[in-house]
């Protein structure tokens, strides 16, 4: 039997190439034009993949033909960039993207998701037969793995998770936390969401216009407050996001001094995301308070994209022993259990029945 | 025999410090099961140790200096155990075992294992006055270990520099929480055992009184600096670890003025 993956990716082709073959095929489709014996579409933003296994071996041209879009593109003129895998590296892939080491953003977990709605697709059609059943029941224990013993998905990345995720590591869980938002923006809609989607319960909005503020306290289940009061909120609040058009800071040390007295011992974290600025960077150096602006956010981000880089190796280390003992139990036969899954050296749970 | 069982100890709790430095070092900290498990195991054998020394004295084993510091070392890992568990499986675990190793390993190095006869039968009072100072002293011991780690998050969260260390300690107002806890566990003890002290029926030294009043003194001040709000909280883990320097000094002051006219 021949296992192989081809497919196109953000790092082989730009997003043109990628919609010229997405969302036409299906693993019906490729089955019977190719007389693969198994079949799998994996289909996202930035990847169109096919996994197979077949009696002969299939050439690129006849899958990247099940896959185009457009039936006047001969992809043998056409000579797209796909890339192919067999046998062992194809293994190697899969558990790659499916642990996050191929996505665009290293670590992210929602190509974990897409791959199981993927599988689940293609065996609901029948399209999945014991090997890539195996497979890739395989590559989701890999992928929980990788991301219980390594870093590779720790911290946020993106302005609004990158908030989060320091409020949490200053509160802890964000159901006790009193939030103001200040402006009734996207930006602040999009981070109040978010805040509400953490647990946030007790969530006020001040806006120059009340009725923009009292819209978005609607949607996103908080209170208006008036404009004119925001600043004696601070007196109470945990959490402060500003992002108003100002043109000059509406907060600074000499404003905040008298109200942080007058607080309880709990932090007051600031998140500015304003430009121009509506909190003087003095604030930052007033005792218990953390101030972010959108740079430092963004420096906070590209720290935990550097964090997750260092984890590579590590995680790579765990997918090639995964490789070298998936290869290896299925060179053996399909029924037999694997020694890895015997005597696991990570410290995993024997091999699922549902595995074998 | 018994001295061996406190190395066995320290082992355990050895392990857990490279087991943590290897870890971080490869960004794969996951405090969960080795480090409880190592000191765990540490912990029974340091109250095995404990255990076989007091039977062989017939008394609390707090006779010399080694068997304080032991003892110290047994309190620290007994307040880890019950500091509650976001503490136990966080870094706290990381940074608690060293301090053990430090103790346990200091007084099996140095020459201060001194047997000093038995001039009198064990004094109840004067067993439970030791004991649970030193007890104390374990709860003081994991509250500087609080504030160093308060210090450590909190310069991160101000200077935007988060390492990989910042995503395995507890969040700060929990942190915060453990340090008061922990104050007021060890001063609650440290006032039992200065009280009980008086009912040794022995006249008690007057420099060890004073060092201990000193210490009782210093931690009053952060509670009530704490609870009056005079202190912020960076103020309280800077004063935390200050308090248990100067309380561990004092300590070594109050066993040698001990063992240079050791009680009955």
């Amino acid at each position: 039997m021949n296992l192989f993956c081809l497919g196109l990716s953000h790092h082989t082709a730009d997003v043109a190439t990628r919609e010229q073959f997405t969302g036409s095929a299906t693993t019906e489709s490729i089955l019977r034009q190719t007389g693969c014996a198994e079949a799998l579409l994996l289909t996202t933003c930035n990847r169109v993949e096919v996994y197979a296994v077949s009696q002969k071996r299939v050439s690129t041209d006849e899958i990247a033909r099940c896959l185009t879009r457009r039936i006047d593109i001969d992809p043998h003129d056409y000579a797209p960039p796909f890339y192919r895998y067999e046998a062992e590296k194809c293994v190697q892939h899969l558990f790659r993207v499916a642990s996050g080491l191929d996505s665009m953003v290293v670590g992210e977990s929602e190509i974990f998701g897409q791959s199981k709605k993927a599988y689940e697709s293609a065996r609901t059609s029948g399209a999945v037969g014991p090997y890539l059943h195996r497979l890739f029941q395989r590559a989701f224990r890999v992928a929980k793995q990788v991301r219980t013993h390594t870093d590779i998905a720790r911290g946020a990345v993106s302005v609004g998770s990158v908030a989060i995720d320091l409020a949490q590591r200053i509160f802890g869980k964000l159901s006790e936390c009193k939030v103001l938002v200040l402006g009734a923006g996207e930006t602040s809609e999009r981070t109040a969401r978010a805040l509400i989607s953490r647990g946030v319960r007790d969530l006020r909005v001040a806006n120059r216009s009340i009725e923009r503020a009292g819209e978005l306290a609607q949607a996103v289940g908080g209170r208006a407050v008036l404009f004119d009061e925001w600043a004696t909120q601070c007196r109470e609040i945990d959490i402060l996001i500003t992002a108003t058009a100002s043109e000059t800071p509406l907060l600074t040390p000499g404003e905040l001094a008298p109200m942080l007295r007058e607080r309880l011992d709990r932090p007051l974290f600031i998140i500015d995301i304003a430009v121009p600025r509506d909190v003087d960077p003095g604030v930052n150096e007033m005792e218990g308070v953390y101030l972010y602006d959108i740079d430092s956010i963004r420096s906070v981000a590209e720290q935990s994209l550097a964090l997750r880089r260092q984890q590579i190796a590590a995680a790579e280390a765990i997918i090639a022993e995964h490789v070298a003992d998936f290869v290896d139990s299925i060179s053996r036969g399909l029924n037999r259990p694997s020694q890895a899954a015997e005597h696991s050296p990570l410290g995993e749970n024997p091999l699922r029945a549902s595995e074998l | 025999m018994d001295r061996y069982l406190l190395i066995v100890s320290t082992v355990c709790f050895l392990a857990a410090v490279v087991h943590t430095i290897v870890e971080l070092r490869a960004g794969l900290f996951r405090p969960i099961r080795f480090n409880f498990f190592a000191i765990g195991l540490g912990f029974i054998f340091q109250t095995a140790f404990l255990s076989v020394r007091g039977h062989a004295l017939g008394r609390c084993p707090l006779t010399n200096l080694f068997e304080v510091f032991v003892f110290l070392a047994w309190s620290v890992a007994l307040m880890y155990m019950l500091v509650g568990p976001p503490y136990r499986l966080s870094l706290m675990g990381a940074f608690t075992a060293p301090l053990v190793v430090l103790l346990q390993g200091f007084a099996l190095v140095a020459p201060i294992d001194i047997r000093h006869p038995v001039k009198a039968p064990a004094n109840p009072w004067l067993e439970f006055h030791a004991s649970i100072s030193i007890v104390a002293y374990g709860a003081f011991a994991l509250a500087c270990i609080a504030g160093v780690m308060y210090l450590i998050q909190e310069r991160q969260l101000k200077t935007h520099q988060l390492h990989s260390i910042f995503y395995h300690l507890p969040p700060l107002t929990h942190l915060f929480a453990t340090i008061t806890r922990l104050l007021w566990w060890g001063f609650a003890l440290y006032t039992l055992g200065i009280v009980s002290g008086f009912f040794t029926g022995h006249p008690l030294p007057r420099v060890q009184v004073v060092a201990a009043i000193g210490v009782w003194l210093l931690y009053a001040t952060i509670l009530q600096g704490r609870h009056l709000r005079w202190f912020a909280p960076r103020r309280v883990a800077t004063l935390c670890i200050i308090g248990f320097s100067v309380a561990l000094a004092l300590l070594w002051g109050i066993e040698f003025t001990a063992e240079m006219s050791p009680l009955p």
